[in-house]
């Protein structure tokens, strides 16, 4: 029978205080720093029954369960809990806030202790692979030396996938979901147009505005772009096909007619509401300098991968369709590791991974119990 | 499992603790069987998204693809056994197929309908019609065969490709068949190897 977390709460873990300075891949050092982390389930006494969640662009810690007070769980609520796919009765479930973000760990947006004012555009790039390190700190933290599973979609699928590569004797099995190895010229190019949208906004003032003005229509309009991309043209007709927002006929004017238009707006609005501008440019600029065959081949770069994966993905999902993870599983069945492939019919586009929890469950769900 | 005198015959040819591709390895049932009888370590490749969720609640590794593409990504010899049980007449070039085998595992089992039984034959030369059977019961426009072949035309097959056949057991519904085995089999289990 599948349950409820109840009422969780967010956790902090501060490290790498100075001198001992994480270094980034950029060759800068980050200290101190705090992951913000959730926590779901007991850990066993050998330490063999825990599982990293690693967030997408615009997630957080709060994966699962309810915060005091909120009407809504956490984002992959459907897929963590008692008797779900991610079993808290069984499994000891972690997932952290990556840095650079914005809900509760070191990112842009947070006071830089030399100088007592928010870091602003002062805070180093950061990448997928300086994401990784600070959450294998927190896994130690935790003392926990191996992993059941590292699992994430989109952008935490790549942290998945960098968790493989980075420390491959530090987890036994990834769950990879919807994502890729390296970004694509179309895939930095949408998020290039949503950091465009940031940088163009008057109140963005070059990242620093905090205290002021935020540049809220820029994010607004970065949130839309990224919307549609998320979306299907199937789930979109679906959804709102031509429907018009409380009105007979279009205005034939400027105001808006259509409900995707209405949509739209109201996620971007509302994104406005929970997300840093500053942390959507450091993030998205992560994603785009992935590139798991930037250094080497891909099957160079699997070579010492030793975990048991399995890879999602879905068939509405075009902005990371399926065929652009053929080189990867070919990397790895040639590397002769363990690799569970599927492909999710679905209509519901890249979003997919956050709603069709029940197909991912039956797979998830027994891919762990093969791997316990 | 245990009751399948076509899995049984399978079972016996595979070596224990044998590494075995499966292509079109459907909801993983022979793989398991394999697995819990030979302690093989299994790969299986299959098309239908279904039979992917049947196979990850065996416990079983599978790749969601299809055969004609996902075979060439392995190396040569990397496999002790590749199975094409009952799909070798469903892909799209057979031929490159059976050659990839041979070239990914040591030894290749294929096991083929034998679409000249002696029913199907009955159903040709009295009736007129493309045969519908027990073992084959599709009709012509919802099958998902896309070649038709006998036991000799496979065994023709492989001496024109100088494959070597190292066992050749037919099988009707629950015995093995020695007498006009192209009439009376309705599957020929082949073992091949190249020569």
């Amino acid at each position: 029978m599948e349950g409820n977390l109840g009422i969780v709460e967010t956790k902090y873990f501060t490290f790498a205080e100075p001198p001992h300075e994480l270094e980034l891949r950029s060759g800068l050092k980050l200290g101190p720093i705090t992951l913000a982390y959730e926590t779901y389930g007991t850990l066993n006494h050998n330490c063999s029954n825990a599982i990293l969640i690693c967030h997408a662009l615009s997630g957080d810690a709060h994966a699962a369960g309810y915060h005091d007070g909120d009407k809504k769980p956490g984002w992959w609520d459907a897929m963590i809990g008692p008797g779900k796919a991610f079993d808290t009765n069984h499994y000891f479930i972690i997932c952290s806030n990556v840095i650079g973000g914005c809900k509760g760990s070191t990112g842009p947006s947070s006071i830089n202790p030399k100088t007592g004012k928010p870091y602003a555009l002062s805070f180093p790039v950061i990448t997928i692979k300086d994401m990784v390190c600070a959450q294998k700190r927190l896994i130690d933290h935790l003392g926990i030396k191996k992993l059941l599973s590292v699992a994430g979609g989109s952008i935490g699928g790549m942290q998945v996938l960098k968790w493989s590569i980075a420390y491959p004797q530090n987890i036994r099995s990834a769950i990879v979901i919807a994502t890729n190895t390296g970004h694509t010229a179309q895939q930095i190019a949408f998020h290039e147009v949503g950091r465009q949208a940031i940088m163009s906004d008057p109140h963005w003032n070059n990242g620093d505005y905090y205290g002021k003005p935020t540049p809220a229509t820029g994010i607004a309009l970065a949130r839309m772009v990224g919307h549609i991309t998320y979306m299907s043209s199937e789930s979109m007709d679906t959804k709102f096909g031509r429907k018009l927002i409380s009105k007979e006929r279009v205005g034939l004017d400027f105001s808006q007619d259509f409900q995707v238009e209405g949509y739209l707006k109201y996620r971007g609005d509302s994104f406005v509401q929970r997300f840093d501008a500053n942390s959507y440019l450091y993030i998205t600029k992560a994603a785009d300098y992935f590139n798991l065959a930037e250094e080497k081949s891909l099957v160079e770069s699997f070579k010492d991968a030793s975990a048991n994966f399995l890879v999602i993905t879905f068939t509405s999902d075009w902005l990371y369709p399926t065929h652009q993870l053929k080189d990867m599983i070919k990397a790895l069945k040639i590397n002769d590791v363990d690799i569970t492939s599927c492909e999710i019919k679905s209509s519901y586009g890249h979003d997919s991974f956050l709603i069709e929890c029940d197909e991912q469950s039956r797979l998830v769900r027994n891919f762990l119990k093969k791997n316990e | 499992m245990a009751d399948r005198l076509d899995y049984q015959t399978i079972i016996h040819l595979v070596e224990t603790n044998a590494r075995v591709l499966d292509l079109g390895c459907g909801n993983g049932d022979l793989l398991a069987f394999l697995r819990d009888q030979k302690k093989t370590r299994g790969v299986g490749i299959e098309i239908d998204e279904q039979a992917i969720y049947q196979c990850v609640e065996k416990g079983l590794t599978v790749v969601h693809g299809d055969i004609d593409h996902e075979l060439s990504d392995y190396g040569d010899k990397r496999f002790d056994y590749v199975i094409l049980y009952e799909s070798l007449q469903q892909v799209l070039h057979p031929e490159r197929v059976i050659l990839e085998a041979l070239r990914v595992g040591k030894k290749v089992i294929v096991g083929i309908p034998n679409f000249c039984h002696i029913y199907g034959r009955y159903q040709v030369f009295f009736r007129g019609k493309v045969p519908v059977t027990k073992e084959l019961p599709d009709q012509w426009y919802d099958t998902p065969n896309l070649r038709f072949l006998s036991l000799k035309d496979f065994r023709i097959f492989c001496k024109k490709r100088n494959i070597k056949i190292e066992n050749a057991i037919a099988l009707s519904r629950n015995a093995r068949i020695s007498f006009f085995p192209n009439v009376f089999a309705h599957v020929g289990i082949f073992e091949l190897s190249k020569n």
